[in-house]
């Protein structure tokens, strides 16, 4: 009894000073909690599923990778994914440039920036449409015999919406170029060609190379746009791994879509990494 | 994946002041490789966007100009194998409504309580929110399919999607938001109206929302025009939204004229979105 009664008095202030002292980090548990089981949970359950079978752990599904078939998906991935971001990056940049050395208030300006960001925006099942109403079998401009030929066939419509996200990252380190580096370089002499061999060119080169790697991420996993140009035959990772969790021809292997996942996140991982440390690079003179 | 991080990121008009004092025979060469430039990429994007409207008015003889294809968006399937594009539409208008509001609901309080009382936990949190960049749709839905397997014992309805969507819309509505809480003194608002007697909810809906509106809008918007033209995840988990039922109306019935005019409409209200958001992202940068 009286063991309890002191318990009981000593217990109150206890519990009013816990009360008071629950740690603050406690309200963000709904956003972790949401977090945790909608974005780390999948991604974890890609990665056990890639190193375990119906025997339980072990790296027998990783060799899938050395396979020829699985390994011409990556083949024409990167292919796709390299050829769209050189070309949209260089046409990009030229268009980025054009933008910048004009007004900065004026029409021209602002239009082709809302212009990209609806462009850059555009991916997916639409856009494909509009290149086969363009370009198409009954396309209205031409009817391109080589349409549904890969790459050729895909290219320009993934340049379409490479361009314009080339414009949105690159403009603003065309715009930190000063007109007084050009004058400086033109008052010692030097042409155009030297003004962008060395001063031009060095300064934009992070920049440029971060914004290559960003479009390569794009390409790379852009996905309702080709499957929407051509859905009969897998040329890609995420094409495969569609047909490889869709049962609906009988031929579901979720072990080779969490193979060929991990394989994308991997890749993805790694761009992304370098698209920031040259962003961080690019930032020490253009601001 | 890395197509929408532009958007909305319009770069900040900065410097680049027309160049002054530059050789006659510089500027127009570079006036004539402007306007060579401009030419030459506006035909590269519109010649795709007018095919795709030409044909959204294409009549029954090739030629001929017809309003049946925007009639039939509202009309029944014109195939057993066709979904019923008005039930998607419908469905990917919930969906985006839903999905702002649990973005919102998850990440503002959140982040102004980080902001207040757990700053030390800041850079984690920033760290989850931009890393569903990294991991592209393809392979998050991978892993998302146990889980929507799950929940699919519970409810079948196409809303679930919202649970993936959030993710997808966290790194944009996470940018957004940063931006907006940035450019107000939180704490200052939030000792005033504690002080004053308020509780933690209304500091949080009364006076520091109010305060971030337009980057509220921001991130409403962003996660919206996200929702509207997704299709991975919806295709590969087996639910019909909008972009979903254009790609089956596609494939039931090629070159069915209805499939341009939904991928029309479609366009031009996220054009009209986007144009919206540009005007927002203006005002707060001026203000």
């Amino acid at each position: 009894m009286a063991v309890a009664s002191t318990t009981q008095t000593g217990a109150r202030p206890v519990r009013a000073g816990r009360r008071l002292s629950v740690p603050a980090w406690v309200g963000t548990v709904p956003f972790l909690g949401y977090v945790g089981v909608f974005l780390l949970l999948p991604t974890a359950i890609v990665i056990w599923g890639s190193v375990r079978n119906s025997t339980g752990f072990q790296f027998s599904n990783l060799k899938l990778l050395g396979n020829s078939v699985v390994r011409s998906y990556f083949v024409g991935s990167v292919e796709l994914a390299a050829l769209s971001a050189a070309i949209g990056a260089l046409l990009g940049a030229i268009l980025a440039y054009a933008i910048a050395s004009g007004n900065p208030d004026g029409g021209v300006r602002r239009f082709s920036l809302a212009g990209s960001g609806v462009l850059a925006q555009f991916g997916g099942v639409a856009l494909a449409f509009a290149f086969s109403a363009t370009i198409g079998p009954v396309g209205y401009v031409t009817q391109a015999t080589w349409f549904y030929d890969f790459p050729q066939g895909i290219l320009p419509i993934y340049v379409y919406f490479q361009i314009p996200l080339m414009v949105l990252v690159f403009l603003p380190a065309v715009d930190g170029l000063r007109v007084q580096w050009r004058e400086a370089a033109e008052s010692l002499g030097g042409s155009t060609w030297h003004y962008w061999r060395y001063v031009g060119g060095p300064l934009l080169a992070p920049a440029f190379t971060g914004a290559l790697l960003l479009l390569f991420a794009n390409g790379l996993s852009a996905f309702a746009t080709i499957q929407a140009w051509e859905n009969q035959i897998a040329y890609t990772v995420p094409q495969q791994i569609s047909v490889a969790i869709s049962s609906e021809v009988g031929t579901a292997n979720p072990s080779e879509a969490d193979v060929l996942a991990l394989g994308m996140v991997v890749m993805v991982a790694i761009i992304m990494t370098g698209y920031a440390l040259l962003q961080r690079r690019a930032a020490r003179w253009l601001r | 994946m890395a197509a929408i991080t532009s958007l909305g990121e319009t770069p900040i008009a900065t410097a680049a002041k027309a160049p002054r004092g530059m050789q006659a025979s510089r500027r127009r060469r570079l006036n004539a490789f402007r306007y060579v430039t401009f030419v030459i990429f506006g035909l590269f994007f519109l010649v795709p966007l007018w095919s795709m409207v030409r044909f959204s008015f294409a009549g029954a003889t090739p030629g001929s100009w017809s309003v049946t294809p925007w009639k039939e968006i509202t009309a029944p399937p014109i195939s057993s194998a066709a979904p019923d594009l008005l039930s998607a539409i419908e469905i990917t208008l919930e969906l985006a409504v839903l999905t702002c509001l649990v973005v919102l609901v998850l990440l503002v309080p959140t982040m102004i309580w980080i902001q207040l009382k757990v700053r030390w936990i800041s850079r984690a949190f920033e760290f989850l929110c931009l890393l569903p960049l990294t991991i592209p749709a393809i392979v998050l839905v991978v892993g998302l399919a146990p889980i929507y397997n799950f929940i699919r014992h519970y409810e079948l309805s196409a809303l679930q999607l919202f649970w993936a969507y959030v993710i997808l819309a966290l790194p944009y509505a996470y940018r957004a938001l940063a931006t907006g809480l940035g450019a107000i003194d939180v704490r200052t608002l939030s000792e005033a109206a504690r002080s004053l007697g308020a509780n933690w909810a209304t500091v949080m809906v009364r006076v520091i929302a109010p305060n971030m509106w337009q980057a509220i809008l921001n991130a409403m918007l962003l996660s919206a025009a996200l929702v509207l033209g997704e299709f991975t995840i919806a295709f590969l988990l087996l639910y019909t939204n909008l972009q979903v039922a254009m790609y089956y109306t596609a494939r039931a019935t090629a070159n069915a004229g209805v499939v341009f005019s939904t991928s029309t409409a479609a366009l031009t209200f996220a054009f009209v979105m986007l144009v919206i958001l540009s005007y927002v992202g203006r005002r707060r940068r001026r203000g």
